[in-house]
């Protein structure tokens, strides 16, 4: 489904754009002005991240946007009333982002289950690979929701291919190592690696880990379907305010 | 990836995906050194000459009449370079490092001693290193902050989440995960995704090898119990595994901190306050809350104040193979008193939760039976903590003095 609506969309566009919020930063209701703007500005689906205490991928300025939401209150309860308010209010598919411990502990079919009653389309769940994830694949497949797995530089051919064997809707393409909001070099080698996840998949790729401007979003066009922008967009509500999201967003296509 | 290293329903690998060619390549390294019996060999003799190992095992005859129980032995893990136990598993990963060809480390540390081992070992090495510790612990273990600077490593506080040791090793990960290619992240305790719980037990095993055939020399029997603190459990690891086929109790005890009902300790497996859960790459009892946040621990020792616990050791929980006990705070600091005075031996606090319960539990056993204490380290390092515990003014005018004089 996930699957089909990108492929869909790529008809009319070079590249697709996802953005990431974390659900309660600074607020709920920042986070649902912010979804606004990002979705009016034209961005084609969104990220929705359940904060959670040991953000392990996480660079600094994500980490500080989860710990901050978690000291004003984003519980599990709000960002399930969040996600499902936002899918049901845009028309575009929303995902969760979390670790693994967050649907761990709320059991994982629950979870799925409760993804499914939301309208929720997936999930990427950085520390749960495919070895570690039989119960999650299991519920995620009898919901028909995607499992988004994360191809890295450092995988190697053969688990490329281990990888998509499980994934669905898109491949999320590390563009570098290190965690979110560093730099990323946009250069040959990433092209190169970015035609070695192609032959590896048939489904759409997802290039996030340091895209910042339309600079970036232009490269990645013919070598990628989506172009993910996480972390800056966090920057630019922390500098600039909420209300300069929607033309940060326009400012990329 | 395959053997992902499960202990019951506990441990595994839940790396991100970037690190998981980096930790297929450190299992593969780590299989093939246990198969290797020069490696273990070359081990004991770097131990030997540089750490002072075998350890002794003391008979503290003050302690055994004052409680007039059981025999009262103590595992002298204080008497390595450095001052713990620590310096077994640094020494053994540094020759594993020096194997794989890198040339950085990295480590987490929360009282200190693994961030010093760590970094005395890189001296050694030659490798370039940098250590993670909360910001909390930096102030309450500021000696060992700065021998390791003086030591030629870079100390980084961590400011992030609750300041203290886990939030060190998420710090210690992120680092990792950019620069896996030149570095390898010593892992100072029996936690995190497989091969770390294993590997690190591995090289902590030294202590029960030596403590089993120590007590059968000096008393021609097993002991009964043997006593252990337990923050992520390496210490504990190394002394029960040379028990593990006898009948012997093993004894675990954590921090209590405040005690049990206060809500403010750090005891996963002897409260009912922790559960299974997932962080920091492995599954295990975490004290955690009903969404599966992390929550805020406490102990007076800085080495036992962690949200996580070996997966080893909650299996061990799960199935009855060992017993945990906690010690609080109060317990804790009158215990380490008492070993001073009486057997002129200072224990960490870290340790000093182990001596607390001993001392509980050695009046009941009779006269004939042995029970050993692991005193995984040397009290030192806490010298600003346990001096604000027995509240001593002189240290406090001297303090002053010293702070005058820099002011000056
Ligand atoms: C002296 C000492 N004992 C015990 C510990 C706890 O670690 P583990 O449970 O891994 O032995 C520490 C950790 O910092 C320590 O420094």
């Amino acid at each position: 489904m996930l699957e089909s609506y990108i492929k869909e969309r790529r008809k009319s566009r070079d590249i697709l754009l996802m953005t990431h919020i974390v659900m309660g930063y600074p607020s709920f209701e920042d986070s649902f002005e912010i979804v606004r703007q990002m979705v009016e500005a034209g961005v084609d689906l969104m990220e929705l991240q359940i904060p959670f205490s040991e953000p392990m991928a996480d660079g600094p300025v994500i980490l500080k946007a989860n710990q901050k939401a978690l000291e004003k209150g984003s519980s599990l309860t709000k960002c399930f009333d969040f996600a499902q308010r936002v899918a049901k209010e845009f028309p575009i598919p929303f995902l969760f982002m979390s670790y693994a411990n967050i649907p761990f502990k709320y059991g994982m079919e629950k979870f799925s289950d409760k993804m499914a009653k939301i309208n929720i389309k997936g999930a990427i769940i950085p520390d749960l690979p495919p070895e570690e994830g039989e119960d999650y694949i299991r519920a995620m497949n009898k919901n028909s929701l995607s499992p988004i797995y994360i191809f890295s530089p450092e995988t190697s051919d053969e688990r490329l291919l281990y990888l998509s064997s499980f994934a669905s809707g898109f491949v999320y393409c590390l563009a570098r190592k290190g965690v979110t909001g560093k730099k990323t070099a946009f250069s040959n080698d990433l092209a190169v690696y970015l035609s070695k996840c192609q032959k590896a998949t048939n489904l759409p790729l997802a290039v996030g880990f340091g895209v910042k401007d339309k600079a970036d979003v232009d490269y990645l066009k013919g070598k990628a379907d989506i172009a993910v922008i996480g972390s800056r967009t966090i920057r630019i509500v922390e500098e600039k305010g909420v209300a300069a999201t929607g033309d940060f967003i326009k400012s990329l296509v | 990836m395959k053997n992902r290293g499960y202990y019951g329903d506990y441990g595994g690998a839940f790396l991100p995906e970037i690190l998981v060619a980096t930790f297929d390549e450190l299992e593969k390294e780590f299989e093939r050194i246990k198969k290797d019996p020069s490696f273990w060999k070359d081990y004991e003799t770097l131990m030997s000459s540089y750490s002072g190992r075998p350890t002794p095992l003391t008979f503290a005859g003050n302690l055994t009449q004052k409680f007039g129980g059981a025999k009262i032995y103590i595992k002298r893990e204080d008497l390595n370079h450095t001052g713990a136990h620590k310096a077994n598993n640094v020494m053994g990963q540094g020759m594993l490092v020096k194997q794989m060809g890198k040339k950085r480390v990295i480590a987490e540390t929360g009282a200190g001693q693994h961030g010093v081992a760590t970094a005395t070992m890189a001296a050694k090495f030659g490798f370039d290193c940098t250590i993670y510790m909360g910001e909390v612990d930096v102030l309450r273990q500021r000696p060992n902050v700065f021998w390791m600077e003086q030591l030629g490593a870079k100390v980084v506080p961590v400011k992030d989440g609750t300041r203290i040791l886990k939030d060190a090793i998420n710090e210690a990960f992120r680092d990792w995960v950019t620069n896996m290619d030149t570095t390898h992240y010593v892992l100072g305790t029996a936690c995190g995704p497989h091969p770390f719980p294993e590997m690190v037990s591995y090289f902590q095993s030294i202590i029960g090898k030596e403590a089993r055939k120590q007590i059968l020399d000096a008393e021609g029997r097993l002991p009964k119990r043997v006593y252990a603190c337990v923050g992520g459990g390496s210490n504990a690891m190394g002394l029960f595994s040379g028990f593990f086929n006898d009948p012997v109790e093993l004894i675990g005890v954590e921090a209590g901190g405040k005690g049990l009902n206060s809500g403010r300790h750090a005891s996963r497996l002897c409260s009912n306050d922790a559960s299974a859960g997932i962080a920091q790459g492995y599954k295990t009892y975490f004290l955690q809350d009903d969404d599966g946040q992390m929550k805020e621990t406490h102990s007076i020792s800085a080495g036992l104040d962690y949200v996580g616990v070996s997966p080893i050791l909650s299996h061990m929980h799960d199935t009855g193979k060992a017993r945990f006990e906690s010690a609080t705070d109060t317990e804790v600091i009158k215990a380490l008193q008492l070993t001073m005075q009486k057997e002129g031996i200072i224990p960490a606090l870290e340790s000093s939760h182990a001596f607390a319960r001993a001392f509980k539990e050695a009046p009941c056993l009779s006269k004939e039976e042995a029970i050993i204490i692991n005193q995984s380290g040397r009290g030192d390092k806490d010298i600003f903590t346990i001096a604000d515990a027995v509240d001593d003014p002189e240290w406090k005018e001297f303090i002053i003095e010293k702070a005058n004089e820099y002011n000056a």
